[in-house]
C-alpha cells in the first residue's frame, strides 16, 4: 500500500532525500527508460494518483529534453482494483486520463512515489488489463521500501530505502506539497 | 455518508459534490471497452420494485452490474406479495438472503424509511410515494454541473466542475409539484448545492407546506422563463390525482406546457429537463423534447453513472475505519 497517502503535516521526520536528489534520480530513471526501451519509441508514462502523476509528468519532461521526444504521459486511477476496499471508509476517486491513442501495443511504464507492499501495483496491472493491452510493462518508483507482500519488482528505483515496517515514508513533491523531499518518520503509534 | 440513501435531505453539500466528483470519474467508463469495474464482486443488490418503472430499474441494474455485484430483479407482480405478503415479511426474506443493498420502489412514502428499520444492508430509495427519489436529483443535479459548469466533454472540461455546486443556477421546476417526489428531493438536493429553485406550478398542484420549502414559488410560468438557467418540466401523474385539479388538460398545456414558443423566451444557455417518462403534448411538446436544449437523454445515460457512484460510495467500504493498515 502507498504509504505516502496521508499528509506529513506536524510530524516529525528524517529527510532522506533532498530536491536535488529527486531531481538526479528523476534524470537517471528518465536515462534508464530511453535505454531500456531502446530510444523510448511507443512509450507510454502512466502516473498513479496522487504522487504518481506529477512524477510521471517530470518523467516525460526529462526524456523530452534528452531526446527531443514527446513521450505521452496520463494519470492510471486504481481505487475501484483495490484489494483493500472493505478495510477502510469508501475513498473518493482519482482521475483515469489515457493518451488518445491508447496503450494497445504500447510500452507503459506506471510511475508511482512509494513500492511498497506491491498491492498497489497489483491493482494498477488489474486496471490496467480492463483498458487495453499494453506490449510490455514496467514499473518506475521513486523510493523502494523494501517489505514486499506479492511477486512485483521495480523495473526503474529511484533510491533503495531499507525501512522497518513501524516507520512511514513520506515522499513530497512541489506539485502537490510545495515542496521537493523524501521524510521517513515514526508512524506516531498506529497498531 | 450515512449508510441509506432515503431522502435528498440526508446528504450535505460536501457528500452531495462527493457523489458527483465520483460519478465525473465513472463517467469515463462508457467510453472505454470494457465497461466494468470489479468493485462490488461478492456483494448483493436487490432490486425491490412495488411500482412499474423502466428507467429506475434498468438504470440501478446497469450500476450495480457495472461494479459487478450481483442483482436480483424482484417486482410485486407474479411474487409473493401478489398472495398478501407484507413489506416487513419480504424484507426479512431479503435479508435471509444476504442482500447487501436494497433499492426499494413504494407506492407509500415512508416506505424506504421503514425498510430501514428492518435490513441491515444499505436502503437505496428509488421512488417512495409522492415523497422523494434522492438519486433523480443527484443525476439532475449532474446532469446540470456537467452543461453548464463545463461541459464535461473532455479532460480539462471534467477538471473544471470537480468539487463545484451548483452555486447562484436558477431552477425552475414547472407543473405537478404536488404528486412529484422527483421536485421535494430536487428541491432539498438542489438548494444544498447553492443553486436557486422555483417551483412554478397551478396553486392546486402545489403541495399545502410548500412554504417551509428552500424555494421560491411562482404561479406564472412564463414570467419566470427568462431568467432560469435550468427548466425542469414534471410528468401531469394522471395515475395519482383523486381529484380534478385542472379543468383540462388542454388548459394545463396552454398554461404550463412547455412549447417551442415557451422555449424562445428562455436565454441562450439555458437547458430543458425532464425525469421521464413524458406526456408529449402535455407539459412538454415533442418539438422541445427533441431539441439540442433538452437533456433527456443525456438524463438517461448519467443516471447509471450516478447510481454507480452512490452505490460504490455506500457499498464498498467499512463502516469502521482504522482496522487496519
Amino acid at each position: 500500500m502507498c504509504a505516502a497517502s496521508s499528509p506529513v503535516a506536524g510530524r516529525d521526520g528524517l529527510a532522506v532525500l533532498d530536491a536535488e536528489e529527486i531531481r538526479r534520480a528523476l534524470t537517471r530513471i528518465a536515462h534508464e527508460i530511453l535505454e531500456r526501451t531502446h530510444g523510448g519509441d511507443e512509450v507510454i508514462l502512466l502516473g498513479i494518483p496522487t504522487r504518481g502523476v506529477p512524477l510521471a509528468r517530470r518523467l516525460a519532461a526529462r526524456i523530452g529534453e534528452f531526446e527531443g521526444l514527446d513521450v505521452p504521459c496520463g494519470s492510471l486511477d486504481i481505487t475501484m482494483h483495490r484489494d483493500d476496499l472493505r478495510l477502510h471508509p469508501a475513498r473518493a476517486l482519482g482521475r483515469t486520463d489515457l493518451p488518445a491513442a491508447g496503450v494497445d501495443g504500447k510500452t507503459v511504464v506506471l510511475v508511482d512515489d512509494v513500492l511498497y507492499s506491491g498491492r498497489t501495483v497489483r491493482a494498477a496491472l488489474d486496471a490496467l488489463n480492463d483498458l487495453g493491452r499494453p506490449r510490455a510493462v514496467q514499473l518506475a518508483v521513486l523510493v523502494d521500501r523494501g517489505h514486499r507482500e506479492l511477486p512485483i519488482r521495480a523495473d526503474y528505483v529511484g533510491k533503495n530505502l531499507p525501512t522497518s515496517q513501524r516507520e512511514v515514508v513520506h515522499v513530497l513533491l512541489t506539485e502537490v506539497d510545495a515542496q521537493d523531499a523524501v521524510m521517513i518518520g515514526d508512524d506516531g503509534g498506529r497498531p | 455518508m450515512k449508510r441509506h440513501l432515503i431522502s435528498a435531505a440526508d446528504l450535505s453539500r460536501a457528500d452531495a459534490v462527493l457523489i458527483l466528483d465520483t460519478a465525473e470519474e465513472l463517467a469515463a467508463l462508457a467510453d472505454r471497452p470494457i465497461k466494468k469495474l470489479p468493485t462490488l464482486r461478492g456483494r448483493t443488490v436487490v432490486n425491490l420494485f412495488y411500482e412499474d418503472s423502466t428507467r429506475t430499474r434498468i438504470s440501478f441494474e446497469a450500476a450495480a452490474k457495472r461494479l459487478s455485484a450481483d442483482v436480483i430483479n424482484f417486482s410485486a407482480k407474479g411474487s409473493s406479495v401478489a398472495k398478501g405478503e407484507s413489506l416487513k415479511d419480504t424484507a426479512l426474506t431479503l435479508e435471509a438472503m444476504g442482500a447487501d443493498a436494497v433499492v426499494i420502489r413504494h407506492p407509500a412514502s415512508g416506505a424506504a424509511h421503514r425498510l430501514a428499520g428492518w435490513v441491515q444492508g444499505s436502503v437505496l430509495n428509488a421512488g417512495d410515494g409522492t415523497h422523494e427519489h434522492p438519486t433523480q436529483a443527484l443525476l439532475d443535479a449532474f446532469t446540470i454541473r456537467r452543461r453548464l459548469n463545463g461541459d464535461g466533454g473532455g479532460a480539462d472540461g471534467r477538471a473544471g466542475t470537480r468539487g463545484a455546486g451548483l452555486d447562484g443556477i436558477r431552477v425552475t421546476i414547472v407543473g405537478d409539484v404536488l404528486h412529484s417526489r422527483v421536485a421535494r428531493s430536487n428541491v432539498l438536493l438542489l438548494s444544498t448545492l447553492g443553486a436557486e429553485v422555483t417551483l412554478a406550478a397551478p396553486p392546486t398542484l402545489l403541495p399545502h407546506a410548500v412554504g417551509t420549502w428552500p424555494c421560491a414559488v411562482s404561479y406564472d410560468l412564463d414570467g419566470e422563463l427568462p431568467k432560469s438557467d435550468v427548466v425542469m418540466m414534471l410528468r401531469v401523474q394522471q395515475e395519482r390525482m383523486t381529484a380534478a385539479y385542472f379543468p383540462s388538460v388542454r388548459e394545463y398545456s396552454r398554461r404550463y406546457g412547455l412549447d417551442v414558443a415557451r422555449m424562445g423566451r428562455l436565454p441562450e444557455h439555458a437547458i430543458v429537463m425532464h425525469p421521464g417518462p413524458m406526456n408529449r403534448g402535455v407539459e412538454i411538446a415533442a418539438e422541445v423534447a427533441d431539441s439540442a436544449r433538452s437533456t433527456i437523454v443525456e438524463q438517461v445515460a448519467n443516471g447509471v453513472t450516478t447510481r454507480m457512484a452512490v452505490l460504490y460510495l455506500l457499498l464498498s467500504g467499512t463502516e469502521f475505519p482504522e482496522v487496519t493498515q
